[in-house]
């Protein structure tokens, strides 16, 4: 509600411009994502940096400065070899993802479709729950 | 009553409980041991025997019906059904009682003939395998089983005559066993293959009913000359009989399979495989009756080798094959018995002839075991003294074989000559003349073979003399069993047999052939009274009677009275004599001509047409092309993914182009 | 809503994938090196499931979950039949592993997911059902290919294997789609009456092809065959052995849904194409056949040969053609099965004989084991009597009645080329001598289970009546 009113305040203001302004209407959403973009990624930083100084221990090294934090360097060759166990975590991730992926529709439509859907859910889940528990006891979840 | 009422149980069972004492006694021989063997095997022909009889009683004095059904479909192809099923009729039923029964014996007899062999259950399980195949044979209903039985039957025998596969001649006799018998299973198969081709159906029944609407038809076999298709079904079936009944000119088997154990001598090569022939003639009295050439070819077959295989008995001296070529020359009884139309008389003649020439084979055994395996009679005599139940059985066998009157012999042979006698077919006058004559050898030969073995001068070396003893009661009391039926079962079964309804329905005989019946109308009564007509008969036109009493006669004037003139006749009529020993010179000729010639052809063309021409050019030529090209498109095969993946492209393309854009 | 009624049509795969799923929790506590409980529990799944398959076998077709799924003869046959020939791979799957020393429980769960793949392709009435079953079936033989890690050529086999596999499977899909855009519904049957009804479109027969290749690359016909040999050769034995035999009839069944259920209208199409992989099939595979000395490459060359005869029996449309099919691809399955074992059997850890060479001199080392050999590669060659001359006997007779007697002649013609190969191991085995007199080292299931595999051969080809009969029957009641 409160995002329809402020589009009519600056519908308001656009207004008197002219008619061929009418046009730019459709893309307010935009520029309304724009603005909002803005005021929180420039909060985060000062809230974020400002936090930082006032409770944090600066204690830099080489890898935490970093741009990523995950173990390559940012800048070189792409070509290399690197450890198969990143696919292994990439993999497992996805399957749960997928899951979740699921679980939204599943969520919206529970009570149309009735004791049916949530039993063959619940059997997804069910085989998703085997699956964890081989990878769990296999070890695939544990780095080293 | 309750048993009846699943007969098609009981005739499985039947079949099948041989069978499982074979694979059992084979199979597991080792695991049971001798005795375990020889229980099983016994086992499962008894049950089989018991049954049988079962079933003779059902039929004939429990109102049983006919039975004629499939009991498992094999195959169908089209409109060809290949089924097994049973036609249990009088017919077959005795047959059934009398396979069984001496079978029986025999595998009793067996544990005291084959005690030191060390192939005792192997023996146990060909002997149970080959009643369980004589059984299918004789129980089928229809043209391909009878053909499994008769090539499993054949199979078993071949195993058998060759039981002793390190001794040359069991090999040699064995082989020539088998090819022989292949010779009439030709003319066999060629038979049933014309039955199916022009009557459509492997059934008997149906075939027979087809058969007098197919009576006038005729076949061009090559060029324009017309044959009558059912002369050439029954000469093509009756010379796979010759085959297996040793007919001549195929009998040349027969002698030599002597090689193999005794038991099997008296069971296959006497009283039963032998008569599967006699039988399926039977069998197929509905096709022969429409075929008077066929049966004057019969009637000519049978009485040469009535008559003539009984001359060959006379200058033979190993003790089986004397009883071998008597073997051949009944069977040639039996094969004019069919050629006259008579298939009673031949079937009847079968029943008893298996039981008395079972006997003497099985006496004959008990004395080669006494002889240490020693055959020939010429180192025999005197036997009498330390043998006596062998002596007293042996000479039953004879009596009966002879046709003493009272005998089963008397009755089964007596009914054939005066059948043949009837007869008006062309060929009968000739098959008279040796049936008759026939009679006289068959009782010199017989006292021959006795007098030289149990009477006379002891001729054994002394080794041999000091360890001679009766032999042990598992081998002596199947002899006292087997002379039983000998002596009365002809006088029992004359009457119903050969006159009565007794296989009434199971054997048809067309009106202008009916011997028997003509025959019949000279006798009436109870089957006592008709035995006792048969006695009076024979002592008011006494020709037969005198024939055989001579024959004894001359056999005690030969080899008692005066034992060095069989000698002078060999050198006096050395022609003759040799002419004999030669057995009219069948083996030479077939060993030369068919074997030698074969083996030369073969040889020509194996060297001129296989090694050069087929092996060289053709099949090596052909295949080291397919080589060459095989070793060149295997290149397309390269391992590189994006070629495989190539392919299944051009595949489709392919596929797209032929049959969405039609392109081709 | 699902009915109780279509769960128990279902029953079989439920039962199988909660089993599946139990086993292998099951199998990461077994601390047993020889997974004898995962191994035992698997063979009781394999036998409790063809149980409730013949139990559950019903009366008439009946169809589930929106006809997405059939229940009739042909799925209950073919279903006991997987499971038959599954339980006789696992048993000499077992014995190769435990040799060879690297048994995994996952083997045997991969297999059992593999078979639950099978026998959704079976009895799948939905192109979507066919397609789900068959990715099932496939992932899991990729995954069973690669198991082996330290062996590069396994690795390379499921590479190939998996990337031709996809591609085919989007051809599949592709051909799918267009079947659906023409006639607007996934299920077989539908889709049969629509294009009956709606005639001719040129889209229907592109689709068909794409869904040919599909089918063609699944059993493995020219010119879609390539990941035979190399996945045939590069797998493990005991991978191999499961790959080429019950797979074989859920491709069968998934040929039948796809062309008999679902195209039938379109059989003249099908028919030609058919024609054209069968003949290329049986040249292919029976030629370079001949220049293996792999035995296992060999096998997979005549794999490629059986199918194009497996496709004889298909093309000629008629109910007793697809009878003599399935009465092929059945028997094929055996003796393919048993080839695979006597590898197996004669080899032992650190060596495959999979050279043709190994068998040289057989029958000195085992005369047993060499006459059962001879009875699978006579079969193989189609010798009477033995169950493999049914096979071909049955499949040409249909070709010949359906009029295409050049294509009998023509497969006549091949087979001889074939059987010189399947008779030189023969010869080897008997006339050979051998390079080392090892005995031969197995245990005792291993020997009776390979026994009982051959005498299958030849008894049942004493008697094919009765499995033939099956085959007909089903097939008649469907069509």
């Amino acid at each position: 509600m409160y995002l329809v009113c402020l589009h009519e305040v600056f519908f308001n203001f656009w207004i008197d411009k002219g008619v061929t302004n009418q046009v730019l209407e459709n893309y307010f959403p935009i520029l309304l994502f724009i603005v909002i973009g803005l005021v929180l990624g420039v909060s985060m930083i000062v809230i974020g940096f400002g936090l930082g100084k006032i409770m944090g221990h600066a204690r830099p090294y080489k890898a935490k400065q970093s741009p990523y934090e995950c173990g390559f360097e940012a800048f070189e060759n792409a070509r290399i070899k690197f450890d198969v166990r990143y696919y292994l975590v990439a993999i497992l991730f996805i399957i749960f993802d997928l899951e979740i992926a699921f679980l939204f529709p599943w969520a919206v439509v529970l009570d149309e479709i009735g004791m049916a859907g949530f039993w063959a859910m619940m059997i997804f889940l069910a085989v998703l729950v085997v699956g964890f528990i081989y990878e769990w006891r296999k070890g695939a979840l544990e780095w080293e | 009553m309750d048993l009846f009422e699943n007969m098609e149980d009981i005739y499985l069972a039947i079949v099948l409980a041989p069978l499982l004492g074979s694979v059992i006694a084979g199979l597991f021989g080792k695991l049971i041991g001798r005795s375990g063997a020889h229980w099983v095997a016994i086992a499962g022909v008894g049950v089989s025997f018991v049954l049988s009889l079962l079933a003779y009683y059902h039929l004939f004095y429990n109102g049983g019906e006919v039975y004629n059904a499939a009991v498992y479909t094999w195959l169908n192809s089209g409109d060809l059904h290949f089924e097994i099923g049973f036609l249990i009729d009088q017919l077959s039923v005795t047959m059934m009682v009398v396979v069984t029964f001496v079978s029986w014996i025999i595998h009793i007899y067996t544990i005291g003939y084959m005690v030191d062999d060390p192939g005792y259950q192997r023996f146990f399980s060909y002997i149970s395998l080959f009643t369980f195949a004589m059984l299918m044979l004789v129980m089928s209903n229809n043209f391909l089983q009878l053909f499994f039985g008769w090539e499993a039957v054949g199979l078993v025998s071949y195993l058998l005559i060759g039981f002793w596969y390190k001794r040359e001649p069991a090999i040699f006799a064995n082989l020539k066993a088998f090819l022989v018998n292949r010779v009439g299973d030709f003319g066999f198969l060629l038979g049933v293959a014309a039955v199916f081709m022009h009557f459509h159906s492997m059934d008997y029944i149906e075939v027979f009913e087809q058969a007098p609407a197919l009576a006038s038809v005729t076949v061009n076999i090559w060029g324009d000359e017309s044959w009558s298709l059912m002369s050439v079904i029954c000469i093509c079936l009756f010379i796979g009989a010759m085959g297996k009944s040793a007919q001549v000119p195929l009998h040349v088997w027969l002698p030599d399979s002597m090689e193999g154990p005794t038991p099997i001598s008296a069971l296959i090569h006497a009283a039963t495989m032998v008569t599967a022939g006699i039988f399926m003639v039977s069998r197929m009295s509905p096709l022969f009756e429409l075929s008077e050439t066929a049966l004057n070819f019969i009637l000519i077959i049978g009485a040469t080798t009535a008559f003539f295989m009984g001359l060959l008995a006379l200058v033979q001296n190993d003790i089986k094959r004397v009883i071998a070529y008597s073997t051949l020359s009944q069977l040639g009884y039996m094969t004019v018995a069919l050629g006259a139309s008579a298939y009673a008389a031949a079937m009847f003649h079968l029943v008893t002839h298996a039981f008395f020439k079972a006997l003497l084979f099985l006496a004959a055994g008990a004395v080669i075991i006494a002889m240490h395996h020693q055959q020939d009679m010429r180192k025999y005599g005197g036997l009498y003294r330390y043998m006596p139940i062998t002596w007293i059985t042996c000479l039953v066998g004879s009596i009966a074989l002879i046709g003493f009157p009272g005998t089963s012999g008397f009755y089964s042979k007596d009914a054939i000559i005066e059948a043949v006698h009837l007869s008006t077919l062309p060929a009968a006058g000739y098959a008279y003349v040796a049936v008759l004559s026939g009679v006289f050898i068959t009782a010199l030969y017989s006292f021959r073979l006795f007098f030289m073995t149990f009477h006379g001068q002891e001729k054994m070396d002394k080794q041999t003399w000091e360890h001679l003893h009766e032999c042990p009661r598992v081998v002596t009391i199947p002899l006292l069993i087997l002379a039983i039926p000998s002596l009365i079962i002809g006088a029992w079964f004359a009457g119903p047999m050969l006159f009565g309804d007794h296989f009434a329905g199971a054997i048809h005989v067309a009106e202008g052939h009916a011997v028997l019946l003509e025959l019949g109308s000279h006798y009436h009564g109870e089957w006592y009274q008709i035995a006792w007509q048969f006695f009076v008969h024979a002592i008011s036109h006494p020709t037969v009677i005198l024939l055989a009493f001579s024959g004894v006669f001359t056999a005690w004037l030969l080899y008692i009275k005066f034992p060095t003139v069989p000698e002078k006749f060999a050198n006096n009529l050395s022609m003759i004599h040799r002419l004999l020993v030669n057995k009219y010179g069948f083996d030479d000729f077939y060993q030369k001509v068919f074997a030698g010639g074969a083996k030369g052809i073969g040889r020509l063309f194996w060297q001129m047409g296989d090694v050069k021409l087929i092996d060289g050019l053709m099949v090596n030529g052909s295949a080291l092309s397919v080589r060459w090209f095989s070793g060149k498109i295997r290149q397309i095969q390269s391992g590189y993914l994006y070629h495989y993946a190539f392919a299944m492209i051009v595949g489709l393309l392919l596929f797209l182009a032929v049959f969405v854009h039609k392109l081709i | 809503m699902i009915s109780k009624a279509e769960i128990l049509i279902l029953m079989p795969e439920i039962f199988i994938l909660t089993l599946a799923c139990l086993i292998l929790i099951v199998d990461t506590f077994s601390q047993d090196p020889l997974r004898r409980v995962t191994y035992y529990l698997s063979q009781l799944t394999l036998v409790l499931t063809a149980v409730l398959v013949i139990g559950f076998s019903p009366e008439q077709t009946v169809y589930a979950f929106g006809n997405s799924f059939i229940s009739d003869g042909m799925s209950v046959v073919l279903k006991t039949g997987v499971f038959v020939i599954s339980f006789f791979a696992f048993l000499y799957s077992h014995e190769y592993l435990k040799e060879h020393g690297w048994l995994k429980g996952e083997y045997f769960v991969l297999g059992l997911f593999a078979i639950l793949g099978m026998m959704i392709l079976i009895s799948a009435y939905s192109l979507l059902t066919v397609y789900l079953g068959l990715e099932l079936l496939s992932l899991s033989l990729y995954a069973m290919i690669a198991m082996h890690r330290e062996s590069t050529t396994a690795s390379e086999a499921a590479m190939k294997f998996f990337v031709l596999g996809a591609i085919a499977s989007g051809m599949l899909l592709y051909g799918m789609s267009m079947i659906y855009g023409v006639t607007g519904s996934l299920e077989l049957g539908t889709i049969a009456t629509n294009i009956e009804s709606n005639g001719d479109n040129p889209l229907l027969v592109f689709g068909l092809v794409f869904i040919m290749v599909g089918i063609a690359f699944k059993l493995g016909a020219v010119p879609f065959h390539m990941w035979i040999p190399d996945v045939y050769q590069g797998s493990p034995t005991c991978v191999t052995l499961f790959i080429a035999s019950a797979p074989k009839l859920a491709a069968f069944a998934m040929a039948m849904r796809l062309l008999v259920d679902g195209l039938q209208p379109l059989l003249n199409d099908w028919q030609g194409m058919l024609i054209i992989l069968s003949i290329l099939s049986m040249a292919t595979g029976n030629i370079i056949a001949i220049s293996q000395t792999n035995i296992k490459r060999m096998l997979a060359y005549s794999t490629i040969a059986h199918v194009g005869f497996l496709l004889l029996g298909l093309l000629s449309g008629t109910p007793s053609g697809y009878a003599g099919s399935m009465f092929y691809i059945i028997t094929y399955a055996l003796m393919s099965m048993g080839a695979f074992g006597m590898i197996i059997l004669l080899g032992r850890k650190g060596f495959e004989a999979d050279e043709l060479a190994h068998f040289k001199g057989l029958s000195e080392r085992s005369p047993w084991f060499a006459f059962i050999m001879l009875i699978l590669m006579f079969s193989m060659a189609g010798v009477p009597p033995f169950l493999g001359f049914w096979g071909k006997w049955f499949v040409l007779k249909e070709v010949v009645d359906a009029g295409f007697v050049w294509l009998a002649a023509t497969a006549v013609f091949f087979s001889i080329i074939g059987a010189y190969y399947y008779i030189r191991v023969i010869k080897f085995m008997y006339f050979d001598k051998a390079d080392s007199m090892t005995a031969i080292k197995a245990s005792k299931q291993m020997r009776f289970a390979l026994s009982v595999n051959g005498l299958a051969l030849l008894i049942l080809g004493l008697m094919p009546g009765a499995l033939l009969a099956i085959c007909v029957s089903v097939l008649s009641i469907a069509a």
